[in-house]
């Protein structure tokens, strides 16, 4: 007996998902592992079951999930994963199980997919670590998946493609969205015209939103940026500082800001793995093979682009990673129009990454009292004078120097700020174990003596 | 022709043991500057774990050293002591069968000879010394004179403290030799420095800096791997690990070799290392190394089962064949001076290497025999080739 060849997909986001589908549909054995307790990622994040709300529409998402069920996907639900290892022939996908992730797991598979998707960042200023600060990501989060409203006067800061949906979701589920407040200039726009317009569509979706966001009354403010968070035990006001010279200052009164500098691919699996970043991304070829055989990656972990990108990477892996495993080379042809679309959307994100780069120098001047590594408690001034008296020249020397980046968070959220800091570029940080694991899990794990199951 | 000099003495290597060599050299009034072609603690000092240690050290030339940079370690904490988080709190260590107890005993009469404090300690005292540590063990030998640092605020704090011009961010590319062989410096990629005298504290890549003058040091890496907790209240007092680490170090197998010493850190995660392999420059994660690891170090408190590790790193301590460093000055090339190949223990040995390496720049009379730790002792007597 020939037995179906095995797949296991980390992530079961947009990208995890058609390439868990692609794969399926093919005859390969699927597992999709991911850590939330159900299927979707960022984007297609389903109400919790508790709430007795209606599921998410549309049609992509009713696509996809029914896709599992015809297709017989094993999905592993809460299975946090912590390391994905090769040995001679395979792979084995190590994960935490259920919200304690106290206790181990190990699946063996043939080749991997790694969707792991992204993690927002926040470049910090003074008075972001009071209560009432949170991340875009987090209030879409909260809306989407637990359907509260994170508070009632709501500032929406940062930069990037995220803001617009954020606001927009939260001034229609009835906050006062006090004010958008994005640090881009709409005037770098027309230069990337060429660009954006391979994806009209995209272009009115952000129209769209602004229109919206212009019903409901809200300000929006560009080339403007939050400098400071006021508030006693937790957030009353923010100010919010033009980036162009000579503007006025103003002082916003809210109960929270919503706040976000863009996101980073989750590299951490891949690199552990051995993948090869570029920059920080990880690396694949047009198949979304990395350069670990027998590894695939596709979605946010390969680069920051949206939903439909990882839709269309997720797909791509997923037909490649099917023929490879019963020993085809695959044909392009038969996976053209996502080729295309894969693209176009790279162009189009890439035009928007321009657009929408934090403004440079911005992290770096923050005073030298303010908190940078929140878990550490670490401020910009201790980093600065890691820098100028200790000799460290980089993250990873300030970290040494100082611990910024040595906490829960291993450096995912403070990482850009410390690089701006020390003047150098944002490398990944190897991070061997994606998750904290027990000892007792890492005690328990098979004798590599052992002769093999 | 006569070039003017940069200064009188370039030391190679901004990590533990440039940066004490550094130190004593300003202390006995040189004009030092000191090069690393990347951060200062960027090789192998930021990469391990800062043990100062005489307990796993049987009696001998290492032995001597150690005791001696140990009473420099205790001078310097005087100033510098909460800068490098120097915590004075001693070694444990554990035999948990009396096989393992009698071999220890035997092994802390000979360090006692040779001027080391080793107290026997029986399990009930073991027991209130460490609250935490697993019921059972055959006895155990306390050992106050082992201490520990933060190695990269050390050496960090030391170089600042020196007040000598640090270079970093600059690779050396070869070393100057007059017509006469004696050194007269070393090339960079940004330019030459002058000076008479020239200290390879280059660590694991001391051998590639030796070869860079024409002489050979046959300097390898080996790799271990270090486990780090999640922040916990104090739990673990001492330092402390299973005997059978001892044997451990002096071992000369190219298999995994674990040896779990398990410490508190004073910022609070506990620090579990380290494993020995000599694999080369690899640094990928090794699953069996961590798992042998967090096994020792639950054997020894099994309260850890239930701790989660943040992170593991890896780094590649710098050993020569007879795993004693090489200390002194190289008759095969005059002017030049070794300070690398402390494998395990540069952090520990770095005080007493930089008073050594002082006194041989000056001229003075070495505090201890450098005979043992002569660089070119691999040329007479073999040894691996690099
Ligand atoms: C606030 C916000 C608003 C957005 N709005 C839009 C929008 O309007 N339009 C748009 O196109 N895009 C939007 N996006 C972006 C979109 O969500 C992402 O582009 C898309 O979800 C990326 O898909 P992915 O499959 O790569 O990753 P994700 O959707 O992020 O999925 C990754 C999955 O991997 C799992 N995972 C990660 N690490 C592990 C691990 N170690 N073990 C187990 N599982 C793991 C996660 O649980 C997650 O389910 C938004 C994103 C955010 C944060
Ligand atoms: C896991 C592990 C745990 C350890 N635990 C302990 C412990 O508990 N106690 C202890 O005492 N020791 C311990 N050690 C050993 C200790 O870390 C080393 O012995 C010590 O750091 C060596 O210091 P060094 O200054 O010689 O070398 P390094 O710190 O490696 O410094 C050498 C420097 O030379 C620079 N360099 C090299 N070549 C050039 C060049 N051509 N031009 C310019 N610069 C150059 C490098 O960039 C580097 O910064 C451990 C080691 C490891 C790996």
């Amino acid at each position: 007996m020939t037995e179906r060849p095995r797949l296991a997909v980390v992530g079961a986001g947009p990208a995890g998902l058609a390439g868990a589908l692609a794969a399926a549909a093919r005859g390969v054995d699927v597992t999709l592992v991911d850590a939330a307790g159900r299927p979707g990622g960022q984007f297609h994040r389903q109400p919790s079951p508790a709430l007795g709300a209606p599921p998410r529409q549309g049609h992509t998402w009713e696509r996809l999930r029914t896709g599992l069920d015809r297709h017989r996907v094993t999905h592993l639900t809460e299975h946090h994963v912590w390391c994905v290892q090769r040995d001679s022939m395979s792979f084995l996908v190590h994960a935490l199980l259920g919200p304690a992730q106290d206790e181990g797991v190990s699946l063996r598979a043939d080749a991997v997919l790694l969707a792991t998707g992204g993690h927002e960042y926040v470049l910090p200023f003074p008075g972001w670590t009071l209560p009432g600060v949170i991340t875009a990501g987090g209030a879409q989060a909260m809306l989407k998946g637990e359907r509260v409203l994170p508070g009632r006067h709501v500032v929406v800061a940062g930069t990037g493609p995220l803001l617009l949906p954020v606001a927009t979701g939260l001034a229609a589920a009835g906050a006062e969205v006090a004010a958008l407040v994005e640090s881009a200039d709409p005037g770098a726009v027309p230069r990337r015209f060429p660009d954006l317009l391979v994806r009209p569509d995209k272009l009115a979706e952000g129209a769209g939103y602004a229109v919206r966001l212009l019903r409901h009354r809200v300000r929006i403010l560009t080339r403007h940026t939050v400098v400071a968070a006021h508030g006693t035990d937790r957030l009353e006001a923010v100010t919010v500082a033009p980036l162009s010279p000579g503007g006025r200052s103003l002082r916003i009164l809210c109960d929270t800001l919503a706040v976000g500098h863009g996101m980073l691919p989750g590299t951490d699996l891949a690199e552990t793995l051995g993948c090869t970043l570029t920059g920080t991304a990880v690396r694949v070829d047009a198949e979304q093979r990395t350069d670990v055989p027998g590894a695939w990656a596709a979605g946010e972990t390969t680069g920051i682009g949206g939903a439909a990108l990882a839709l269309a990477e997720g797909h791509i892996a997923g037909r490649s990673a099917a023929a490879r495993l019963y020993g085809r080379t695959p044909d392009p042809a038969g996976w053209a129009p996502a080729a295309r679309a894969r693209s176009r959307l790279r162009r189009f994100f890439a035009a928007v990454d321009a657009v929408c780069a934090p403004p440079p120098g911005r992290a770096g001047s923050v005073p030298d009292d303010t908190v940078v590594c929140r878990c550490e408690e670490v401020t910009a001034g201790e980093v600065r004078t890691a820098v100028s008296t200790l000799g460290a020249t980089d993250a990873r020397s300030a970290k040494l120097l100082t611990r910024a980046g040595m906490g829960w968070c291993q450096g995912r959220m403070c990482g850009p700020a410390v690089a701006a800091l020390t003047g150098c570029p944002l490398t990944p940080g190897r991070r061997p174990f994606a998750r904290p694991v027990p000892l007792g899990v890492l005690a328990a794990l098979p004798d590599p003596d052992a002769p093999a199951p | 022709m006569a070039k003017r000099l940069t200064c009188d003495v370039v030391v190679v290597g901004a990590g533990m043991v440039g940066a004490a060599c550094a130190w004593y050299a300003a202390r006995a009034s040189l004009d030092v500057r000191v090069v690393d072609r990347g951060p200062v603690a960027g090789g192998t000092t930021g990469a391990g774990e800062g043990n100062l240690l005489v307990s796993d050290k049987g009696p001998g030339p290492e032995l001597e050293l150690a005791l001696l940079s140990a009473r420099l370690w205790a001078e310097l904490a005087d100033g510098l002591g909460a800068a490098v988080e120097y915590e004075p709190k001693g070694g444990l260590v554990i035999a948990s069968t009396p096989a393992a107890l009698s071999a220890l005993t035997r092994f802390a009469a000979g360090q006692r000879a040779a001027g080391v404090t080793a107290d026997p300690v029986g399990p009930d005292e073991l027991r209130s010394l460490e609250p935490y540590l697993i019921p059972g063990v055959a006895g155990g030998v306390r050992y106050p004179q082992d201490a520990q640092v933060m190695p990269a605020l050390a050496a960090a704090h030391l170089l600042r403290a020196s007040g000598a011009r640090v270079h970093t961010g600059r690779t050396v590319t070869g070393v100057l030799r007059a017509p006469d062989g004696t050194v007269r410096g070393v090339r960079t990629d940004h330019g030459d420095l002058h000076a008479p005298a020239v200290v390879n504290a280059a660590g694991t890549w001391g051998g590639d800096l030796a070869a860079l003058a024409r002489v050979r040091l046959p300097v390898l890496p080996r790799r271990g791997f270090v486990l780090v907790t999640e922040p916990l209240p104090r739990r673990v007092r001492h330092k402390v690990y299973a005997a059978d680490y001892v044997a451990d170090v002096a071992s000369d197998s190219a298999a995994l070799r674990s040896s779990p010493v398990v410490e508190g850190t004073a910022a609070g995660p506990v620090l579990i290392g380290a494993t020995r392999e000599r694999v080369g420059f690899d640094r990928s994660l090794s699953l069996p190394a961590v798992r042998a690891l967090a096994r020792g170090a639950i054997g020894l408190f099994p309260f850890l089962a239930g701790v989660r590790a943040l992170r593991t790193y890896a780094g590649f301590r710098p050993y020569l064949p007879d795993h004693l460093p090489a200390i002194g000055p190289d008759p095969r090339a005059p002017g030049l001076f070794h300070a690398c190949g402390h494998e395990g223990a540069g952090i520990g040995l770095a005080t007493g290497t930089g008073r050594l390496i002082a006194q041989a720049l000056t001229g003075k009379a070495p505090d201890m025999d450098l005979t043992p730790f002569r660089p070119e002792r691999f040329d007479t007597e073999g040894g691996e080739s690099a």
